[in-house]
């Protein structure tokens, strides 16, 4: 092992923790936040069981009936994908499409002033219910390993908003859509018996995947192209996971994966920091030709 | 910053600075005035004014003033809230100078008190009051706090310490601001846990201080 105590706060420091505890990295998150937090283990849990219920909630919402923004510019994108695919037409079978559905559709609720769990951003509330619902539905994964999996989702976030940022205003989508994958496809690893190596694997192919990825709202609203970034993100989250899972080894260490992410954001030129100045946002919408 | 922090809060969307911190401001400034606002006058600054209206940062900021929570449903239903409960109120654009971008004026009236407050929304949903009826300060909500106004004389701190210090009540942080020497001053203590009530009572009973106002923390939801 490597003689140099890792600093704290990385991914690389709960590594070795869970390493030396035989222990699944939840639990380093679980225990770090009872330190920090000062309440118990079943209190904690029991908040993060309230939080997925939200989510839930705001992911059945946005499937049940078409979400309308004020702007006009979301007109229930999700629920017209369930309705297409519903008759067959998922062009990778129903649980592909029910990603991408989901994604959109918390991400809709968000854009249409309903409730959510700003996961680790409002802007990116649909990745990780969409990723690690999904998921977890089709595998069948029992209630106790969701709630773990959204403990190393939140403990994966932390290490990136202490080493990177979370904020699109400071490192564009791809530390609010890039970060929310990350966390997730984490997540998700763990919890159908991933190692802690592949959880970290699973976040470092996350944010290579979509590295410089820019934030260009279209007039400044959370809503395009940011809802169809959320399924963009949901599926990167599972692809990592898979991918990491089967055994694809990351080439670089997960915290230095973030902090590229990092710099690689601030050196992102203003424009693409979330003030619809650059990218899309210049485009004018045309209307709708459905 | 937790976990719950990374996973949450919980809120009514479209954006926790636009949104979320604009709940937050109004819910302040009514913890503030601590009577029922009837008259709002709302200046919305840079972003707040540009794209406001698309992220319901108006409504927001009424939905604060009303008592709702940044996780409330109602909070597209605001408006029609505050005609209900006789709030009137009026927002229009204005600049506020070299200030954070989401930045709002608040002009409030309510029965036999009126309050103007300055604040910004600088990102998560985290707040910055930084102008309460012409004093500088710098307060994010995330504590008990105190604000005291008093004339500008020798040994306000040292009673307000004494006092938290009885009731063996941490100080988080203590600034005090003045229009001018011997002029008029605001105390503004955060507190590291909810004081009892006696506390403020005999604030309020000193003869030092012409004004006591305590604001709980504010909190996320969820």
């Amino acid at each position: 092992m490597n003689a140099i105590t890792p600093r704290e706060g990385t991914l690389e420091a709960a590594l070795l923790a869970a390493h030396e505890r035989r222990v699944p990295l939840s639990d380093i998150f679980l225990d770090q936040e009872i330190q920090a937090s000062g309440r118990l283990r079943e209190d904690l849990c029991a908040l993060m069981r309230t939080r997925i219920a939200v989510m839930r909630h705001s992911l059945q919402r946005g499937l049940a009936s078409p979400q309308r923004s004020r702007s006009g510019l979301i007109d229930g994108g999700a629920h017209r994908l369930i309705e297409w695919s519903g008759d067959g037409h998922g062009l990778l079978g129903a649980a592909f499409t029910k990603l991408l559905a989901s994604a959109l559709a918390v991400a809709e609720v968000n854009a249409c002033m309903g409730r959510v769990v700003a996961a680790p951003t409002a802007g990116s509330c649909g990745v990780m219910p969409a990723a690690i619902f999904t998921v977890a539905e089709e595998r069948n994964v029992p209630e106790e390993a969701l709630v773990r999996a959204f403990f190393t989702a939140g403990g994966i976030g932390m290490v990136i908003e202490k080493l990177a940022s979370l904020s699109g205003a400071e490192g564009g989508c791809q530390a609010e859509v890039g970060s929310a994958s990350a966390m997730a496809a984490g997540g998700i690893v763990e919890m159908l018996g991933g190692s802690p190596d592949q959880v970290c694997a699973a976040v470092s192919f996350s944010l290579a995947n979509v590295m410089g990825l820019i934030c260009d709202p279209v007039l400044g609203l959370v809503e395009e192209p940011c809802v169809r970034r959320n399924a963009l993100g949901a599926l990167n989250a599972v692809a990592s996971a898979e991918m990491a899972l089967a055994g694809i080894p990351s080439l670089f260490k997960a915290d230095k994966v973030i902090e590229t992410m990092g710099k690689v954001g601030r050196r992102l030129p203003e424009e693409f920091r979330e003030t619809a100045r650059g990218g899309l946002a210049l485009l004018q919408p045309e209307a709708d030709k459905s | 910053m937790g976990i719950f922090d990374v996973i949450g809060p919980v809120m009514v969307g479209p954006s926790s600075s636009h949104t979320a911190g604009a709940v937050r401001i109004g819910l302040f400034a009514r913890r503030l005035l601590a009577v029922e606002p009837q008259r709002a006058e709302i200046g919305l600054h840079g972003s707040f004014a540009a794209t406001g209206e698309g992220h319901g940062t108006p409504l927001a900021l009424l939905a604060g003033l009303l008592g709702l929570s940044p996780d409330d449903e109602r909070i597209p239903l605001s408006a029609e809230l505050a005609l209900e409960r006789g709030l009137d109120y009026q927002f229009e654009d204005e600049d506020l100078g070299d200030v954070h971008p989401n930045s709002v004026r608040l002009r409030l009236r309510g029965e036999a008190t009126t309050l103007e407050i300055h604040a910004s929304s600088v990102g998560g949903g985290r707040i910055k009051v930084w102008n309460i009826d012409g004093f500088a300060v710098n307060l994010d909500g995330e504590y008990p706090t105190i604000l005291l106004v008093y004339p500008d004389r020798p040994g306000a701190v040292a009673v307000v310490s004494a006092i938290l210090a009885n009731a063996t009540i941490n100080i988080a942080t203590l600034k005090a601001h003045r229009t001018q020497r011997g002029g008029q001053a605001l105390m503004a203590v955060q507190l590291d846990e909810v004081p009892p009530p006696g506390v403020i009572d005999s604030l309020r009973h000193l003869p030092h201080f012409e004004q006591v106002r305590f604001i709980p923390a504010l909190g996320f939801g969820g």
